[in-house]
């Protein structure tokens, strides 16, 4: 893989990753590195990995081989929440507990990995809102009645607020209209400008690889 | 406590055929209803006759011996089997589950029990199979049920709020930040039983050793107190037991990676 680096070392690394589903090679040898304000589009068929590549990557499952390194140093080094916390991982089908949006987004920042953090920020999350085409009334929606795209919406915010070096996004469009979006996308590339960053994407519209991605990976066994 | 050989009437052969009468009522109405349940009260029932004959022949030889290794043999076996069926009701299975049941079941009836006979009621020798045999049977059985409510919930709860316990991990919580709720859940779901039990004590239901005490001829205010101390007794050993069993499923089903394992997880009746 060959990548447009700015100061050359990557954020992301990961070497000789590999995935099997029960008997099935799902992919193998798989060499990936993301640079500072790189946007990886996954490209492959539905039930070729790439769910399964993003959730190898916040290793929200056991490796089953190769090695993985943020910054330069494995996971053990950092620990797993912080990991975690630094390659955020958004799930295809987002999920809330019950209560209001504004509760889904503080309940995180209770955890320890986050409590010595900034902590609950009204102001930056109004302004996601904004850029978003959303007021503040958003934040008192019952987050169990909102719609599919607003759930995703609520995700998105949910990791951003924690400012994650990696984002890692599955679909995280896929029930939005066109112009939230055109917005989200918008809103990511201005995140990314923010600081030494780098999205993964997996999409299945191809115009959106095409207009968000600066470089593709293709899955294969 | 009356000896056994006093009190109560007893009961000829005769009159246990009698009883058994009683079943025709519940054939009669599976009969009626098409219930299909005609077989499996037959079984059931002969089941219950043939275990407790055998079961009295039992008792009667155990309370003859006074060698503490028998009589604790005696009981560990008794926890084995309330181990084990413990884990019989549960609708998914991983590698360990049985270790799991047998260690809390053991672990927290034998603290409890033992607590009982040495500090509580004292019998002489503790370990008097008249006193020690009962409880025992009393503080498992009861315990079984906690276990297997406890375990069942715990993990179906895990099943079905995975996605929410992923998205915690996923923003950095620690495994146990992520999974306590499901943890604490399945706990108190596995205490409403014996809490119930304790609510409308006396009230809805004579327990069924305080009734035979009374039948044996004891003082129902006597009987009484050992209610008090078995029901004591029991819901110290069930909250034990589900604690460590749930608390060492949660070891199981999550890795110190802080992941969710429910790959360890294998669905009854199904060979991985």
């Amino acid at each position: 893989m060959n990548s447009a680096t700015n100061d050359g070392s990557p954020i992301l690394s990961a070497l000789g990753l590999e995935r099997r589903l029960g008997a099935r090679l799902l992919w193998s040898q798989l060499d990936l590195e993301l640079a500072v304000g790189d946007r990886l589009g996954l490209v492959a068929p539905s039930g070729a990995g790439k769910t399964l590549l993003l959730r190898t990557l916040a290793l929200l499952d056991p490796p089953q081989a190769g090695t993985l390194s943020l910054r330069g140093r494995p996971p053990a080094a950092w620990g797993l929440p912080r990991w975690r916390a630094m390659v955020a991982y958004l799930a295809q089908r987002p999920v809330a507990a019950g209560g209001t949006v504004e509760a889904n987004l503080r309940a995180p920042w209770r955890f320890r990995e986050h409590r010595g953090g900034s902590g609950w920020c009204c102001g930056r999350i109004t302004g996601w809102l904004a850029a978003l085409g959303r007021d503040s009334t958003f934040l008192s929606y019952d987050a169990e009645r909102l719609s599919g795209g607003e759930l995703q919406l609520l995700a998105l915010l949910r990791a951003l607020q924690f400012d994650p070096t990696v984002l890692l996004l599955d679909e995280p469009t896929a029930s939005l209209d066109g112009v939230t979006t055109a917005a989200v996308e918008a809103l990511l590339i201005a995140w990314l400008a923010a600081g030494p960053r780098a999205v993964v994407l997996i999409s299945h519209d191809g115009e959106q690889i095409h207009r968000f991605a600066n470089r593709t990976l293709e899955l294969q066994p | 406590m009356t000896p056994l050989s006093s009190g109560a009437l007893s009961i000829s052969d005769g009159q246990l055929a009698l009883s058994a009468l009683l079943i025709l009522v519940n054939v009669g109405l599976s009969a009626a209803l098409r219930l299909g349940l005609g077989r499996s009260l037959l079984l059931a029932s002969v089941r219950m006759v043939v275990q407790l004959l055998l079961v009295g022949f039992v008792l009667e030889w155990l309370f003859r011996q006074d060698q503490a290794p028998l009589i604790v043999l005696v009981g560990a076996a008794m926890a084995m089997i309330a181990g084990v069926s413990a884990v019989q009701r549960t609708r998914h299975r991983f590698v360990g589950i049985y270790l799991n049941s047998l260690l809390s079941v053991m672990a927290s009836s034998a603290l409890v029990t033992g607590l009982a006979v040495t500090g509580l009621i004292q019998p002489q020798p503790w370990y008097n199979p008249q006193y020690l045999i009962p409880l025992l049977g009393m503080v498992l059985g009861n315990t079984l049920n906690g276990l297997s409510l406890g375990l069942d919930r715990f993990m179906e709860g895990l099943r079905s709020g995975r996605d929410q316990v992923e998205t915690d991990l996923a923003l950095g919580a620690t495994r146990w930040e992520a999974c306590q709720s499901v943890v604490r859940d399945a706990i108190r779901v596995a205490m409403i039983p014996t809490i119930n039990a304790m609510m409308v004590m006396g009230l809805v239901s004579l327990p069924g050793m305080m009734t035979g005490q009374i039948l044996q001829g004891a003082a129902p205010a006597a009987a009484v107190r050992y209610q008090i101390v078995i029901l004591f007794m029991i819901a110290s050993a069930t909250a034990l037991g589900v604690f460590g069993v749930v608390g060492l499923a949660y070891g199981r089903l999550t890795s110190a990676d802080h992941q969710l394992r429910l790959d360890r997880l294998v669905k009854v009746g199904e060979r991985d």
